[in-house]
């Protein structure tokens, strides 16, 4: 394990997992799918994950790997929730563009 | 056995109201009627037989229920007191009140809401009882309002006459008014005296070490005085009770004339050892009572209307009593009540027997000559009108004729006064009987085909006050008066005893020679001229600022009434608008800020998340960055 950070750089997981952020970030911001939305935001929260195991390693700690295991396991639940919601409104007006959930407003 | 036969008196009526109103629907009129008389007449029968009791020398009835509350340093007992005066007055409340019920069941035959009609007055009857036998002032309290609401309900009895509700309205205010200044009274004699209790106060007085500040004290008595004032019908608050004639007649001769307009004399009377107290109040009452008689009867002489012309007289009447008041000759007032009671509530009802026979007509100009179809009204009605006159030997002779003695005794200004309204007094009833009785019929030919005797239970409490109008006086004769003696432990100061001398037969040829003058000139104008009052427009004169009763409600009006409305407008028009345009300034401004804050909740998703995202940068940037 020690090799693989000596070899990369602690500094490389940042820059890859800030990256990885932005990307996710601005796909929610640009796109109007809702399934590439979700996406995104599955983006976003693996390059926190990533960073998470990254520095667990850097400061020999398991907690930060076990956490990420729960942080995963949530994140889970919240795509199976997130998902069955796109597939009602799915059957209600036959497509996701979130554009067309304005009408949710009251 | 008191206790309970106390409660049953006091109950009775209270159970006839609660039956006529609750079931008193499915019941038909007569039985409502029997059921109404039947509550009065149990009440009549407990009064008799209490009444023998305590005259045949037993002790006064005492009847305490419950503490009923205790205030900062005294308590209120729920208690009756059953002594010579609430039994005198419960004599001819429920007596009256009895034939009066008999009366009405005939001469409201038919209406509509008679169970409401019987079971009003029954109420009235209830709280009447309540006045006169509490035993401290909270209780009379309970039923001075009582009576003053079964007033209310029963003037605005026929409630689809619009004018009959403002009449009903205006007496309620006009008690209202005094009933505040005898409430200011009970709070002030409280405070005085640590207790409200008639017995508790008497004691207070007669133990000798009183010491009480005596400028409160006349404060008290005074306001005590203006809630008789509304009661009873005196300047200025008189008003109301001409225009209370729009109840039906029978309610008219029971509340507005025999009982409840009475109620005002009770409380002096009743506190009489409060009142000695006070000689300036006394002259005040003494003053206004005079004065009061006099302008009633001037108002009198030109009343068109059969019951107007009686209300004016009561007021008149109840003039006389407080003059008597005033002058600390209680036992002459509660003479000339009981006596007025039967001669006034006959005339009332022999009035009423003849709108039976016009078919509502009350006005005197379309009358005329129902002498010869209304033998028994007739006859009832001029023995009456003898009585009210002041001719010996019927009642009202010996208790006019005691006040005015009285007045010429204490002060010959009142005495002149109070002869000079006696004389109008002989005048208008003349002229009302004249006008109605005798010469020719005046009104239509339709009218003329109807008119008929009225029915037995009409006639009979007719006949009934007829006769005690007639002998009532015996109560109290010149020289050997029943009456005095009766209520001599009610009254603390010594009964002035004039004696039967030169001074006493004079007084008497004066009074009589004054009524024979005012029958005279309405037997002149009326009879032998034949004159007939013209219609309303052509009044002018004297007679129209009489016919106008003096316009007093007209200055009322304007002195009272348009400035109170001027009041109001100007709280509508400015304090309103300036507060209500502040208040509703403010939910305009949070209005508005809303709506602008509004346009953020747009419902895009998209725009939420960038919103979202800008916000974490600038947190992050605020903390990372500062």
């Amino acid at each position: 394990m020690e090799n693989i950070l000596e070899q990369i750089g602690i500094d490389n997981y940042i820059y890859l997992s800030t990256l990885l952020f932005c990307v996710g970030a601005f796909g929610v911001l640009y796109r109007r799918n809702a399934i590439v939305m979700f996406m995104s935001i599955e983006i976003m929260l693996n390059a926190v994950n990533l960073l998470l195991v990254a520095f667990s390693t850097y400061h020999q700690d398991a907690a930060g790997q076990v956490f990420v295991f729960f942080s995963m396991a949530v994140a889970a639940a919240e795509v199976a929730v997130g998902l069955a919601i796109l597939v009602a409104v799915y059957r209600n007006i036959k497509n996701i563009d979130i554009d067309n959930l304005k009408k949710l407003k009251g | 056995m008191d206790t309970n036969l106390a409660l049953l008196l006091l109950l009775a009526p209270l159970a006839g109201f609660l039956l006529n109103i609750f079931i008193g629907k499915k019941l038909s009129g007569n039985v409502s009627g029997i059921l109404g008389s039947v509550a009065v007449a149990v009440s009549f029968a407990v009064t008799l037989k209490f009444f023998l009791q305590v005259n045949g020398g037993g002790e006064p009835i005492n009847v305490n229920l419950f503490k009923w509350m205790t205030l900062a340093n005294f308590d209120v007992n729920f208690a009756f007191q059953l002594d010579q005066l609430s039994l005198l007055w419960l004599m001819f409340v429920t007596g009256i009140g009895t034939l009066i019920h008999i009366y009405s069941i005939s001469y409201m035959h038919g209406d509509e809401n008679i169970h409401k009609y019987f079971g009003y007055l029954n109420l009235f009857v209830f709280f009447m009882i309540t006045l006169v036998m509490g035993s401290n002032l909270l209780i009379m309290f309970i039923g001075w309002e009582g009576v003053g609401l079964c007033s209310y309900l029963l003037i605005g009895f026929w409630y689809k006459n619009h004018d009959f509700n403002d009449a009903a309205k205006k007496a309620f205010i006009m008690n209202r008014i005094g009933d505040l200044g005898f409430l200011i009274g009970i709070f002030i004699i409280g405070y005085l005296f640590h207790s409200v209790d008639y017995i508790d106060i008497k004691n207070a007085i007669t133990s000798g070490n009183l010491d009480i500040d005596m400028t409160w004290l006349g404060i008290a008595t005074l306001c005590l005085f203006i809630g008789a004032c509304g009661k009873s019908a005196q300047i200025p608050l008189y008003t109301w009770l001409p225009d209370a004639m729009a109840g039906p007649t029978p309610v008219s001769a029971l509340i507005h004339a025999a009982t409840m307009v009475t109620a005002g004399i009770f409380m002096i009377t009743r506190l009489n050892f409060l009142f000695d107290l006070t000689p300036d109040v006394q002259n005040i009452i003494a003053i206004v009572g005079a004065f009061t008689s006099l302008i009633a009867a001037s108002i009198g002489l030109a009343q068109n209307d059969i019951k107007k012309v009686l209300a004016y007289s009561t007021v008149s009447q109840l003039g006389l009593m407080f003059l008597a008041l005033g002058l600390g000759a209680y036992h002459v007032a509660v003479f000339h009540v009981i006596t007025h009671a039967f001669f006034k509530a006959c005339l009332f009802l022999g009035s009423g027997s003849v709108i039976h026979a016009m078919h509502g007509e009350q006005d005197m100009r379309y009358m005329g000559g129902l002498r010869k179809v209304m033998g028994v009204t007739f006859i009832t009605f001029l023995i009456s009108t003898l009585a009210i006159s002041g001719l010996p030997p019927f009642s009202g002779f010996f208790s006019k004729d005691e006040i005015l003695m009285t007045a010429f005794h204490h002060n010959k200004v009142l005495w002149v006064v109070g002869s000079i309204a006696s004389i109008m007094t002989a005048f208008y009833m003349f002229r009302l009987l004249y006008l109605t009785f005798y010469k020719d019929f005046r009104g239509t030919e339709e009218q003329k085909k109807h008119l008929h005797e009225s029915p037995s239970l009409i006639t009979f409490p007719l006949i009934v006050l007829a006769i005690l109008a007639l002998v009532g006086g015996a109560i109290s004769l010149p020289g050997h008066s029943w009456l005095n003696e009766y209520l001599s432990p009610i009254l603390t100061n010594h009964i002035e005893h004039h004696e039967l001398g030169t001074t006493a037969y004079m007084l008497m040829g004066i009074a009589i020679i004054g009524a024979l003058i005012g029958i005279g000139i309405a037997y002149f104008k009326y009879i032998k001229q034949g004159f007939v009052p013209g219609k309303d427009e052509e009044i002018t004169g004297f007679s129209k600022v009489l016919y106008n009763k003096f316009y007093v409600d007209e200055i009322y009006t304007a002195i009272i009434v348009k400035p109170i409305y001027a009041l109001g407008a100007f709280f509508k028009n400015v304090t309103e608008v300036a507060f209500s345009g502040f208040i509703f300034g403010l939910g305009r401004l949070a209005n508005a800020l809303s709506t602008q804050g509004k346009v953020i909740q747009n419902g895009s998703i998209g725009f939420y998340l960038l919103v979202f995202v800008l916000g974490i940068c600038s947190i992050i940037a605020y903390i990372f960055l500062k």
